[in-house]
């Protein structure tokens, strides 16, 4: 990208995120441009998700601030116009609940934040949401009760529904988890498109595998520190999870819990 | 015709435009409810407007608005006690219960005139009471509730599917809660008089309940409880003039017993399509895609693929034998 002024989409500055008030991610920065892939690697627990909810505003921010598409991340004050250009797919695995929806029910909930406040579906606005339905490979069952859907099919029908809005910036939570090779390669293709599209992307992955075309940059995270932050390296398509090295040579292994020992201590 | 045979008498015409209303707008507010876990919400504004009955018999207003100001203000009182998210929503609804009947029936009794008698027309309903004037207010008020979802039903959907992602994309969730919050409120005392406080969230689930045997879709679900809604509630109302029983109870006692001839039908209709599908292996394990392991063959506007020795096409959400 030829880009001549940079326009960061996300920026952290000495974030902490946590819950209730214990932190999780300390002291982040992190500044992404429009038009980046960065990849988020780390072992389970490590924080990314964390980070991620925090970024969006679902996670407390503790300390430091967070600007999403030039506007801060904080407790309120986030106008719908913004997030009509954010798409998020959450880390989970099943959707659907209690009262029987369809993917495209699902899916059309994802193109809501473009209508405003009592906007209709406009023509556009199914087509927009066929298309995204389109992109995951789950046409055939667009009018299916989505509970009816294996675990990873559901987890295309959430990635769908983030790129029912025509996203800036896309922010996804493990989207390849559980979703077979055929379906990771064509969420490679979907990516793809979307950076020619000039789309944002964060993707948090243990299979950055398929993604190593397109993605522009590697932050590894590391008991909620950014360890590492800069190219994809070989050795991150390679392990199973990219922060592999930071863990298995990790010395203090109860270092990993921080917050477990002031209570170990106190008792 | 028994129904038009009712019609001729007025106070009857009345009872069963209310049931009409309650009907329509119950299952409407039920099904975001019913989504979002929270089928007894109802019962607890149920007991909150039973306190506001008591203090309009005790201050001479009228007991339907008294009775919707306390359940609106219960309502906003939950949903806001839920987003904080400190103390459980359950113990908040509990103490909600719990403050309203006591509330009730405290303030029943400082009246002069009142008894704890005097609330069992609210508690139980009493829909040949219905006068004019009651219905032409239940009649706007179930009118705006019945508006109001159908306009906001996809964002309702999106905030009841999915608060989280709700909130990440900027949908106003607190207010939408609040608004549903609201809508139930107001449709607790406009079927008080039909079903009673006691009965009140009868009438919102077990239309839906009905329909998540029935259906596959919110679309449709929304529809079919609506139907259901209306029908039990003209049904029940008809039944009670000639049986002599009361209006709500009749009611709900129809919705179980359409609600078990549903699931019965249901368990008999999965059987038959256990059965019409046997051809293609029922629980098939797998999607067929490229790279799946089963060789594609292209068959006209579609792909097959060879399991063990025949084909399979895609066929919504299933395979068919080619
Ligand atoms: N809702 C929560 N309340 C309290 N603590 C939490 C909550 N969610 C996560 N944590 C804590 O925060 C830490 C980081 O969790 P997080 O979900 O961010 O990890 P992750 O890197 O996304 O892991 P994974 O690869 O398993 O998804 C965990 O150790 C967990 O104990
Ligand atoms: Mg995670």
């Amino acid at each position: 990208m030829t880009d001549p002024t940079p326009e960061p989409v996300i920026a952290l500055r000495g974030v902490s995120i946590g819950y209730t008030d214990r932190a999780v991610v300390h002291d982040v920065d992190l500044v992404v441009q429009r038009g980046e892939v960065v990849a988020v690697l780390g072992a389970n627990g490590s924080g990314k998700t964390t980070l991620v909810r925090g970024l969006l505003g679902l996670a407390r921010i503790l300390t430091g601030e967070v600007e999403l598409l030039g506007r801060p991340v904080g407790a309120r004050g986030r106008s719908r116009w913004h997030g009509a250009r954010i798409g998020y797919v959450p880390q989970r695995h099943t959707v659907g609940g209690t009262v029987a929806s369809t993917v495209r029910e699902v899916v059309s909930s994802g193109r809501l934040p473009r209508l405003g406040r009592v906007g209709w579906m406009r023509e556009a606005d199914r087509a927009a949401v066929t298309a995204a339905i389109d992109a995951v490979d789950l046409t055939p069952w667009a009018d299916v009760d989505i509970a009816d859907l294996s675990g990873g099919q559901q987890r295309r029908a959430l990635i769908a529904r983030a790129l029912a809005s025509e996203p800036e910036v896309l922010i996804m939570d493990e989207p390849t988890a559980g979703v077979d090779q055929a379906s990771q390669q064509a969420l490679a293709r979907s990516v793809a498109r979307l950076v020619e599209l000039g789309v944002t992307l964060l993707i948090v992955t243990h299979e950055v595998g398929p993604l190593a075309g397109v993605v522009t940059r590697a932050v590894v995270v590391t008991e909620g520190r950014i360890a590492y932050d800069g190219p994809l390296k070989d050795s991150m398509i390679g392990a199973p999870d990219g922060a592999h090295d930071h863990h298995v040579h990790d010395p203090a292994g109860g270092a990993r819990r921080p917050w477990l020992r002031p209570t170990i201590g106190g008792r | 015709m028994p129904v038009i045979e009712l019609l001729q008498y007025d106070f009857m015409r009345r009872a069963l435009v209310a049931g009409l209303l309650v009907g329509l707008a119950a299952p409407v507010v039920g099904i975001f409810l019913v989504q979002r876990r929270l089928a007894l919400i109802g019962d607890g504004m149920g007991h909150v407007a039973l306190a506001g009955v008591a203090a309009g018999v005790l201050t001479g207003a009228a007991p339907v608005w008294t009775a919707l100001v306390a359940a609106v203000g219960g309502a906003i009182a939950i949903e806001l006690i839920r987003a904080r998210g400190r103390t459980s929503g359950d113990i908040a609804l509990a103490v909600l219960f719990y403050g309203g009947i006591a509330g009730g029936v405290v303030l029943i009794s400082l009246s002069p005139t009142g008894t704890p008698a005097n609330l069992n027309a609210y508690l139980f309903g009493a829909i040949t009471t219905t006068s004019r004037a009651d219905l032409v207010t239940f009649a706007v008020l179930a009118g705006v509730v019945l508006v109001t979802s159908l306009l906001l039903a996809r964002r309702l959907f999106a905030v009841s599917n999915d608060p989280e992602y709700a909130r990440a994309v900027g949908l106003p969730v607190l207010s939408l809660n609040l608004l549903l919050a609201v809508l139930t409120a107001v449709t607790v005392v406009v079927s008080m008089r039909v079903v009673g406080l006691l009965l009140i969230s009868a009438l919102m689930i077990l239309p839906n309940a009905i329909a998540q045997l029935l259906c596959h879709s919110f679309r449709a679900s929304l529809l079919a409880a609506v139907a259901t809604g209306v029908v039990v509630s003209v049904a029940g109302i008809s039944t009670s003039f000639y049986a002599n029983t009361p209006s709500g109870g009749t009611i709900v006692l129809f919705a179980i017993g359409v609600f078990v001839l549903a699931a019965l039908g249901a368990a008999v209709r999965d059987m038959v399509a256990r059965r019409r599908h046997a051809a293609a292996e029922v629980h098939h394990a797998h999607e067929h895609g490229a790279g799946c392991g089963h060789d594609a063959v292209a068959h006209d506007d579609h792909v097959d693929y060879l399991h063990e020795g025949h084909r399979h096409a895609q066929h919504v959400g299933h395979y068919d034998e080619h």
